[in-house]
């Protein structure tokens, strides 16, 4: 068997570390092979050797058979080989053929014009030859994500690349992009591209890949085919011990409603209807779900309810004392803690201090500080019980908080949001990002707030994580609850259906009949 | 305590460790153009630095020339801090100054240090004042802060002006004859030299006005780092959703910093006023105090303490220039200098870049070795 790529003994030694030690690595010719590890477990050095980013401290790259040294991108370019990175490369004004020929521009016969309309065609050429349907015209700033990931992997595909590595492609996709993301890299695949993908969802591997090689803590553990293997061996293989994937829940009877929203209507930034009318009710001692998918409502929906958005119409109680009006500090005080869904934006002030960033939102109360000053005693005592208690992995309280992993960012967040012990928690995409161990931990921790009598209010796209933590669903479409179901009752097709718009008697009954949602 | 001053310690060297590269770096490219101009830079050098430190009255000069633009650094820097780029230090220090001069004049015959009293907070409410407007502006309207507190200079340029002229003027409050400058304050109006009290600091102009300042850089420290209010400008600066979702409310926050940044510009004004020149006079241009303190702020790496020490090297800077003159020396080189300093600070996004870098793989290392550390562990 013939390898287009292989990587042999490869070991990266950065000072005072192994990030690679003494890794193999083989990719055949048409095949989707799946780079498998945790956040730090050096899957990303990997392909960053590969791709020229680094140089590898020992160890010998053969492409095609032939021994090459791999200096920088534009060599791994020259090879064959393309990158997608997970931060997107454009440039959001462009056009999608102008960002896809950039810097290798076809010219008129004169040599000096930019011959658009030849691009425009090179373009459509490759989009067609591949099945990768893009409007050459359209600005990048008008297209969803997932369509500006398929004019970057475009950009690849005009730049000749054999080989494509796309780092952590599914992070930023919805349900229905990542299947379709599925069946655009099967179909290079069988056109003849070879295909890395580096990712640590699990599900993903079992739907998209031909084989998998899982890496932990710069040691390769396994290299096998996709067929031989299921979702729990290589949860183990890639965080090295046992790993539940369900979440341990009790049924558990619901008590008084806590939190109600009735005819909610919020605006987005541009000024657009963004929730048209939402109402639900959450009762203590359950998890109620907001299921959709991205860009749906959830966002503006949420800021709403957390006074960091103005409602246009609607009422808004918490324990029946209207909370409307209230700003953001009065809302918190009222009891609702917020999980956010952008952990850097808004979750953490990055250049902070943990500690400091232990009491964001309640740090102009007791025993946090008196007559506006700040007791850092008592402010580094609690960060230091809150590490304790939650486990956040870091050398001390006075690191950045912009220096810890996703992980236990998100740890810290939670920490700082649980302690409070509020009425209610609103987790928005509270495991976005994160890693096996990680979500394992989030979703222990959202159970134990619901077992706590607390209402808790999921806003999540991952269709798993809302079977698996919901009491009841509501599925959020164009800013509108289509449907509230119970957990107990719903299948991911009818969820799907109803995601997408669907009717909900035609979902209904079409789960009945088990008709698959692509026939919607 | 101990570990309190460790820790501010720490925090002085990382945030001075880019200032003392452009520093050196400064020196360094100073050195050359002396020696291109035919000169030895050991010599000029040394000039520099007799001029500013040999003896009490040297070093009582340079903190003259430190005090007013310690107060427009530590100005700038409150409000860089919370992600506002005031560079209308020039309008509010002249707003201060004016009011300085009209409560001195009015209230002359209270006593000495109720006098000094409002007259600095006065100048403190009407730099805050004037800095507000471009404050309410940019929060309630959005309107960049750069572009208003830019015209509000030349607002307050011509506004002082016409006072100067119309209002102030010795023609007016006195019958005398016309001047291009405002009546002069009263002795009890003034700062105390301090050579009127300590024979050693001799011919040096230094006034009571350096204790302000160093008092409000320690103050701007504690209410930095040490209150609530500090918290959330910094946090707002840093990351204003963040700061939002945690509470803290914007338009508050930027209203707030505005009125603080301005108040200690309008403070500078007074402080200067009162200190050495007694007088408003009418002018083309605005004074420069204002613009040199986004200098010291950016080279005190917008740390308060930090201001202190920058604030001290642009003194030492303009005062030794006039010795380094008398050795043939020409004083444009210190203007050269503290340029190369500015370019070296504006640019040290490049070593900040160096740094990144490397702070990165220490960062990859560290979650390396935690997880290494927690090798079998279960949770």
């Amino acid at each position: 068997m013939s390898y287009v790529v292989e990587m042999k003994k490869i070991t990266k030694v950065f000072p005072g570390i192994i990030a690679n030690d003494d890794i193999d690595f083989h990719l055949k010719k048409g095949e989707i092979h799946v780079l498998l590890g945790e956040n730090g477990a050096g899957k990303t050095t990997l392909m960053n050797i590969l791709y020229g980013l680094y140089q590898p401290t020992s160890g010998e790259i053969c492409i095609n058979g032939e021994v090459v040294n791999i200096k920088d991108p534009n060599m791994a370019i020259q090879h064959g080989i393309g990158m997608v990175h997970q931060h997107f490369m454009l440039i959001k004004p462009f056009t999608v053929a102008e960002n896809i020929i950039l810097g290798n521009e076809p010219v008129t016969h004169k040599g000096i014009q930019l011959d658009m309309k030849k691009a425009i065609q090179n373009v459509e050429r490759i989009s067609k030859e591949f099945g990768l349907k893009v409007d050459a015209t359209a600005k990048i700033q008008d297209l969803s994500v997932g369509i500006q990931q398929r004019v970057e992997i475009l950009k690849a595909l005009y730049r000749g690349a054999d080989i494509l590595i796309l780092d952590e492609p599914t992070a930023v996709l919805t349900p229905q992009e990542i299947d379709e993301l599925g069946i655009i890299i099967r179909k290079l695949a069988d056109e003849g591209k070879s295909i890395i993908l580096i990712t640590h969802k699990l599900k993903e591997v079992m739907a998209m890949s031909d084989r998998v090689t899982v890496i932990r803590r710069g040691k390769m553990i396994n290299s096998l085919d996709t067929k031989t293997t299921n979702t729990d061996d290589l949860a183990e293989m890639m965080v090295g011990r046992k790993v539940k994937m369900e979440v341990d829940k009790q049924n558990k009877e619901s008590g008084e409603v806590i939190f109600s929203v009735k005819g909610l209507k919020v605006k987005d930034n541009r000024g657009l209807d963004a929730v048209k009318g939402v109402d639900f009710d959450v009762r203590a001692g359950e998890v109620l779900s907001i299921a959709g998918v991205d860009g749906n409502g959830q966002t503006e929906l949420i800021e709403a309810i957390t006074g960091l958005r103005e409602i246009v119409s609607g009422q808004v109680h918490l324990d029946g004392i209207d909370i409307k009006n209230f700003t953001t500090r009065e809302i918190m005080k009222s009891g609702v803690s917020h999980i956010p869904e952008d952990r850097h934006k808004r979750g953490l002030v990055l250049e902070n201090s943990l500690a400091e960033n232990m009491i964001l939102g309640y740090h102009h109360q007791m025993p946090f500080s008196k007559n506006g000053i700040i007791n850092y005693e008592k402010v580094h005592e609690h960060a230091k019980i809150l590490i304790k208690e939650f486990d956040v992995r870091t050398p001390d309280e006075n690191v950045k908080a912009g220096s810890l992993s996703g992980g236990n960012q998100q740890k810290a967040i939670i920490a700082r949001e649980m302690y409070k012990n509020p009425r209610l928690l609103i987790a928005a995409q509270p495991t976005r990002g994160l890693d096996v161990g990680s979500i394992e931990f989030v979703h222990k921790k959202i159970i134990e707030s619901r077992d706590n009598n607390q209402a808790v209010l999921l806003v999540s796209l991952e269709l798993d994580e809302v079977m698996n933590l919901a009491d009841r669903i509501a599925v959020i479409y164009d800013g509108k609850i289509m449907d509230t179901i119970d957990a107990k009752d719903a299948s991911e097709k009818q969820l799907g259906i109803l995601m997408a718009g669907g009717d909900r008697k035609v979902s209904a009954n079409m789960n009945s009949k088990g008709m698959s949602h692509d026939e919607k | 305590m101990r570990s309190d001053i460790k820790r501010v310690a720490v925090q002085l060297w990382l945030t001075l460790r880019f200032p003392l590269v452009s520093i050196v770096a400064g020196l360094l490219v100073g050195a050359i153009l002396i020696l291109i101009a035919g000169k030895s830079p050991i010599i000029a050098y040394t000039a520099l630095f007799q001029g500013s430190f040999g003896g009490v009255d040297k070093i009582g000069e340079t903190l003259f020339k430190m005090t007013p633009i310690l107060l427009t650094g530590l100005s700038f820097s409150i409000a860089f801090r919370t992600g506002l780029f005031n560079i209308g230090g020039e309008g509010q220090f002249l707003a201060g100054a004016i009011t300085a001069i009209i409560t001195g004049w009015f209230f002359q015959d209270l006593p000495h240090l109720i006098l000094i009293l409002i007259m600095l907070i006065s100048a403190i409410i009407a730099g805050g004042a004037w800095a507000s407007i471009a404050g309410i502006l940019k929060a309630k309207m959005g309107i960049h802060e750069v572009i208003t507190t830019i015209m509000l200079n030349y607002t307050a340029l011509y506004l002082v002006n016409y006072i100067v002229r119309a209002v102030m003027n010795p023609q007016i409050l006195m019958g005398t004859k016309a001047e291009a400058h405002t009546v002069s304050l009263p002795d009890v109006a003034r700062l105390t030299k301090l050579k009127d009290v300590f024979e050693i600091f001799g011919r040096s102009s230094v006034h009571t006005g350096i204790f302000i300042a160093i008092g409000c850089a320690l103050f701007m420290y504690f209410i930095l780092f040490k209150t609530t209010v500090g918290y959330e400008l910094r946090a707002g600066g840093l990351s204003p959703d963040a700061a939002e979702y945690g509470g803290i409310k914007k338009s508050k926050n930027i209203i707030m910093a505005m009125g603080i940044s301005g108040g200690l510009a309008g403070l500078a004004g007074a402080v200067n006023v009162m200190g050495i020149t007694y007088y408003v006079a009418q002018s083309s241009t605005t004074p420069g105090y204002g613009f040199d303190g986004i200098a010291v702020g950016l080279v005190g790496g917008l740390h308060p303490i930090g201001n202190i020490a920058s604030s001290f090297l642009f003194g030492i800077l303009s005062n030794g220039a006039r010795r380094m003159q008398l050795e043939g020396i020409p004083k444009e080189v210190i203007a050269i200098i503290q340029g190369v300093i500015i370019v070296f600070i504006a640019s040290q996004y490049i070593i900040k870049i160096v740094y990144k870098k490397k702070k990165e793989k220490e960062i990859k290392r560290e979650k390396l070795r935690a997880e290494q550390g927690n090798e079998g562990e279960v949770q």
